[in-house]
Order: C-alpha cells, then structure tokens, then sequence
C-alpha cells in the first residue's frame, strides 16, 4: 500500500489524474456536440420530406379533390418505408392512410407534433412508435397528416450514447495505465538518484547520479548535481590535501619541541641550561605559528573570501615598497636589488596579500642568490624586481641569479610545503610560493616560473581589473 | 596600571593576570560578555583585554556599546580569527589594536603599554628626546648631540616611532604595521636588518648606545645612563 501510496502521491500521478479528467471532458463535450447536431439534421431532413409530401399530395387534391388524395394517399402508404399519412374529415373519421392510435388531439394542431403512432398493419396492441408528423388542413375541411418514424433518430442517439461510454472507458483505463507506467519509470530514475544521494551522504564522495542519456530534464539535473559533485569533490579533495600538509609539516616540528623539552627535563642541570632550551622551545613554537598563519593565509586566499575587500592600488607602488623593505637584507647578503617600475601599473585587487605574494618572492630571490663571485657563469648577482603594464595585465617580475628551478619541477614547487631538493638547507616554511600562486589565482591571474638563464624568474600577472566572477 | 581581562577561557585569562601581575600592574578578569561590559563601563580601568568571541556577547559588541557610552578606555582586541579584514572590522568597532592568537606575551605586553601610554592624552608631541638624541618632527632633521644625522625617509619613521615610545619595548610586529603598513610576517626577519642599518647611523661613534635589541621581544630606544 504505501509502495502505492508513493505511486499516487507523485507528481506525475497527479498530472495524468489532470490530463485525464480534461481529456475525458472534452470526448464528452465533443460526442454532445455531434450528437445534438446529428439529431438536428435529422430532424431536418424529415421536415423537409415531410413538407415535399404535403406539397405534394395538396396538389393531388386540388386536382382531384378528396378521391385522388385518397387513392394516391393509399398507395404510397403501401411502399416499403414509406412516410406516415392520415387523411381525416372534419370530425376525425379516417379515410385513408396507413396509423391509428395517435394521441388524442393532434390532428387539431396544425403544425409540427411529436407523437406516438401504430401502424394500421400491425396487430399487437402494445407496439408503439415515436413519430415526428405535421397536420395541413384542406380546402373543405378534410385534413391531411404526414409524418416520418424517429426510430431512425433514436437508434443513432444510443449508437453515439455507447460510443462515448466505451470511449471514455477506454480513454480511462489507457490514461490510467499510462500514467502509472509513466509515474513508475520517473519513479525509479528519481529512486534510483535518492539512493545514490544517500550514498553521496554517507561519506562515499566518489559517486555519481545516474543520467540516461536521453537528455531530458531528469537528465539534465543529474548532470547538473554532477557537476556540482565534482566540484564539492575537489574542493574537499583540496581541505584534505591541506590537513594532511598540515599534520605532515606540523608534526615534525612539535615533535622536535617536545624532545627539546624532554631532554631538557631529562639533563638540564642549571638555570643556563634551563633557560636555552626554553628559549629554543620558543623559537621553535614561533616557527611553527609563522608556518600556522601561513597556510591560514593560503587557505583563505583559495577559498576567495579576501575577494570582498578589493580595492584599486598601484602594483607599482608596491614593487617599490617592498625592494625599500628588502633592500637592506639583499646589501647585507652583498646583492644588489634593482627595481625598474618607473610607470603606474593599477590593478584592482587586495593590496595586503598582493604586497605579501610579492615579498614572498623577493624573500626567495635573496635566500637563493649567492652573493657576487659565486654567481653562475659569472653573471653579477643582482636581483630585479620589475612591474609592468602588459595589455589588460599588469606582471610583477622578480628575476634572481640563483640556481634556477628545472623545468620539470617547476609546476611542483609551487604546491604547498614542497621543498625542492636543492633549498632543504635554506630556513623556511616552503609556503612562499604557494603563497604567491594562491594570491595570484584569488585576483584571477598565475604564478609562472620561467628560466632567467641563469636563474629564475618568477611573474605575478593580475588582470586589470580584478577576479572575473564567474558562476561555476 | 590597571588592566581588565575580558577572556572566557579561564587558564589563558588566569595566566594574563598573572602574568601582568608580574611586571607590576593590577589585573582583573570577567570571563564573559556581560560581566566583562560590567567592570569596564565605570572606566576605572586604563587598558581593555577583549577576546573577541566571548559567552554572552561578543567582544566588539561590549567594545562598541561602550564607546556608545561615552567609556573610552583604550581596547586591545585579541582574536583567534586573525586574518586581515577580521583586523579592520576589529578596529572600526572601536578597538584600538588587534592581536591574532597565539600571540606572545612579550608582544602583548609591548602593545598594552604602548596603548596606556597613549591613553595619556598628550598631544602629538612635535620634538622627541632621548639623552644626546633629538628628533625634529616639523624640520624632519635629527641631531646626536649637535651632528646632524642624515636618515632616509623610513629610516626616520623607523626612529620616530621607536622615540615616540621610548623606555617601551616595541616589537617587529608592531614596527611592521606602524611604520610599514605590512600586517603580515616577512620570511626573512627583514625588521632586523633596518635595525641595524638605522642603529649604526645614530649609535655608532657615540655613547652610550640608545637603541637597545630586547631578546625575545623586540626593541627599546632608552638613555642608557640611567
């Protein structure tokens, strides 16, 4: 029963309930209407027989009086299917025809009647006929009547009568048949789709809705609520991707801070040696909140919160701002920072995490380079941090003389905590560039790593006019 | 100087008073909204503690209602959210500074004091003076006893702040925001490095030395005499 229940209670159940009762409605209205208009040509045309005939047998008798109406009167009424007639004196005594047993009172309207009649020929009492007559009075008071049976009219009446209940009745059961099928298969599609939602739910993200391929609406939402899977898959994809980073490169240096205290506990004799590991214990813990909001920071640059708050600023500017910040860490390494932005580079954008990607990158650029004479092939080792007007872009270039990134890392020393090789000696958290590629990506432009030879270069383009907001 | 703690976790409230206590000032703690609002609205007290999510109601609502009252207590609002924009919705409230958790006490400590200083009302004071070194804010010139000092324009704002609150520590969080406008930390301890820059400028051939590194916290310009 509630399998049943749930049939009757869809949606579709109750459309085809709608389109049935309308249907129905409307066979009905139309048999109505062609059974009305039938009768009524009917009618006609028996009014127009019935005419022709009293024109014609009032010619007869004002040819030839009472005698030829009666025999011409006779003779028609011996045809097989013939009209009706009675030919009356003025008192009502019949003198010719072929119906008797008309109901009282009709011969003195002259007009159109409907009555019951029997014929003269036949024997039994209780046989009656309905008859549409008309009554003509004649010269010298004689009266004429004509009239056609309506059995003809009566049988067509019940033949459309039975047609339209066995057509309703087909048109109801078909309806009904249909519309459960119809309701049972969209039922289960719809089951079938609640189902894999619940697996959805449980946990198993890996799923997908089934969609037929026939491309209707049901389809169409599966591929929707598809799309919209994937898409909450690698978003969750990404949240586990940071948590694991998070539990990697956290663990190990918690790890490290409890030894250190351990040890300490374990050997530290007095308060010197007390005091150092403590203070090491505090450095260690800073390091690892600077690793802590750094990884905030990338997160909430990915998830596009910082898009609100955007404003107009000059890249320009801000390359200045941070070569003036850096400038004396790179004279005390023995490099030489050289900034070439000698025009406005606007852009719309958050300038807080634009300046930060920037100095992320110049930070790099001077931890990588090795000071004069060490250099590559020779080449001084100078550091050039560069904004440029390109286009609808704006590029923020630093370009190091350090060794460079091979192409085949490249795209892999951007992620997160990745530490290529060669930089495991350099401090650091290893979210510098992932950093600078999260802010690039929030104001919808890249991060590219290109080849400085030697070196590296590494470019921020943002488009001028901020994140296109797009609806996926 | 007294100090109200508005924090609802009792052990980092206890510990602040405690550790407040410990360098000389009196600290009291209410560990929701409505106490917190209480205590600090017949402005008794010269600095406010908030955590910003608080039982009861909110930090920046208790922040706000009491400006609204005309209690203009200086308000330090602590915050696990810590991200830019959670700092400047912080300050427009009515806060005063903005400090992300986990923070250090040095580092709070630092502001606090440098907060209550301001609470002092002094207007902006057109000349500092530290021993033999002077600093001209109008004529933007700086004199070592009577040498002139050449600084580059941030080097001067580096030192004009240190001086402003000189005898205080400040950190380089605190120089970074202030004299930077940077709310975010560099890889690189680049602070350290103009430190040294503008201390070899104004200490170097001169005694005693006035610009002091505090380990673990930060910096202090103070007339090493006394």
């Amino acid at each position: 029963m509630t399998a049943l229940g749930k049939l009757f209670r869809t949606t579709t159940f109750k459309l085809t309930l709608v389109y049935l009762t309308v249907f129905g409605l409307f066979a009905a209205f139309l048999l109505g209407y062609f059974a009305l208009n039938t009768r009524r040509l009917i009618d006609e045309q028996i009014a127009d027989i019935v005419n022709a005939e009293i024109t014609g047998l009032t010619e007869q008798y004002r040819l030839g009086g009472i005698g030829q109406l009666v025999l011409v009167v006779n003779a028609r009424a011996q045809r097989p299917g013939s009209s009706l007639y009675l030919v009356t004196t003025f008192k009502g005594q019949a003198l010719a025809g072929n119906v008797t047993a008309l109901q009282p009172g009709i011969l003195d309207q002259p007009s159109w009647t409907e009555t019951i009649y029997r014929r003269l020929d036949e024997t039994e009492e209780n046989t009656e006929h309905h008859a549409l007559v008309r009554v003509s009075k004649l010269p010298g008071e004689f009266r004429l009547l004509v009239g056609r049976d309506l059995d003809e009219r009566e049988r067509l009446y019940h033949i459309v009568l039975s047609a339209g209940r066995w057509s309703i009745a087909i048109v109801l059961v078909l309806g009904l048949a249909g519309g459960l099928f119809v309701t049972r298969r969209v039922l289960r599609r719809v089951d079938a789709m609640t189902e894999t939602t619940r697996t959805i739910m449980a946990g198993d993200l890996g799923e997908r809705l089934p969609v037929g391929g026939s491309g209707d609406e049901i389809d169409r939402l599966a591929a929707n609520l598809n799309q919209m899977l994937e898409r909450i898959e690698s978003l969750m994809h990404g949240l586990k991707e940071v948590s694991d980073n998070i539990a990697h490169d956290l663990k190990t240096p918690l790890t490290r801070l409890r030894n250190r205290a351990e040890q300490a506990l374990r050997a530290a004799g007095n308060e010197a040696e007390y005091r150092h590991a403590l203070e090491s214990t505090i450095e260690e813990s800073d390091g690892l909140i600077t690793t802590f909001n750094a990884l905030l920071m990338i997160a909430r640059a990915e998830s596009g919160q910082a898009r609100e708050d955007m404003k107009e600023f000059d890249a320009a500017e801000i390359a200045h701002d941070v070569c003036e910040l850096y400038e004396p860490l790179a004279e005390e390494k023995g490099l030489a920072l050289k900034i070439e932005a000698a025009a406005p580079a606007p852009v719309k954008g958050n300038r807080e995490l634009v300046s930060q990607a920037l100095a992320n990158l110049v930070d790099n650029a001077i931890k990588y380079t090795e000071p004069d004479g060490k250099a590559l092939n020779g080449t001084p080792a100078e550091i050039l941090v560069r904004a440029d007007n390109a286009g609808d872009r704006i590029l923020l270039t630093v370009a190091d003389r350090g060794p460079g990134i091979a192409q085949a890392d490249r795209s892999r020393a951007v992620e997160r905590f990745v530490r290529l090789e060669q930089s495991r000696s350099h401090p650091g958290s290893g979210l510098g560039l992932s950093l600078a590629a999260a802010v690039a990506r929030l104001h919808g432009g890249e991060l590219t790593l290109e080849d400085n030879a030697p070196g590296l270069k590494t470019v921020i383009a943002l488009p001028r006019g901020g994140p296109v907001q797009t609806a996926g | 100087m007294r100090i109200l703690v508005i924090e609802d976790d009792r052990d980092a409230a206890d510990y602040l008073v405690k550790a407040f206590n410990e360098v000389g000032h009196v600290t009291d703690a209410a560990h929701d909204g409505e106490d917190g609002l209480a205590m600090a609205s017949d402005g008794q007290y010269d600095i406010l503690i908030v955590d910003r999510m608080l039982p009861k109601r909110d930090g920046l609502s208790v922040i706000g209602t009491l400006r609204e009252k005309g209690v203009e207590t200086p308000a330090l609002i602590l915050s696990a959210l810590g991200q830019v924009d959670d700092r400047v919705k912080g300050l427009r409230a009515g806060g005063d500074d903005y400090l992300p958790k986990p923070y250090s006490f040095s580092e709070l400590l630092a502001r606090v004091e440098v907060l209550a200083r301001r609470r002092g009302g002094r207007s902006e004071e057109t000349m500092y003076q530290v021993a033999d070194l002077a600093l001209d804010r109008l004529a933007h010139s700086v004199k070592r006893g009577n040498k002139e000092i050449e600084l580059q324009p941030r080097e001067f704002r580096l030192l004009e702040y240190l001086m402003k609150h000189a005898g205080k520590v400040v950190t380089r969080t605190m120089l970074l925001e202030n004299v930077w406008d940077y709310h975010f930390d560099p890889q690189t301890n680049v602070i350290d490095v103009h430190i040294s820059r503008l201390r070899s400028k104004i200490d170097k051939g001169f005694s005693p030395p006035l610009l002091h590194t505090v380990r673990g916290a930060g910096y202090m310009i103070r007339d090493g005499a006394r």
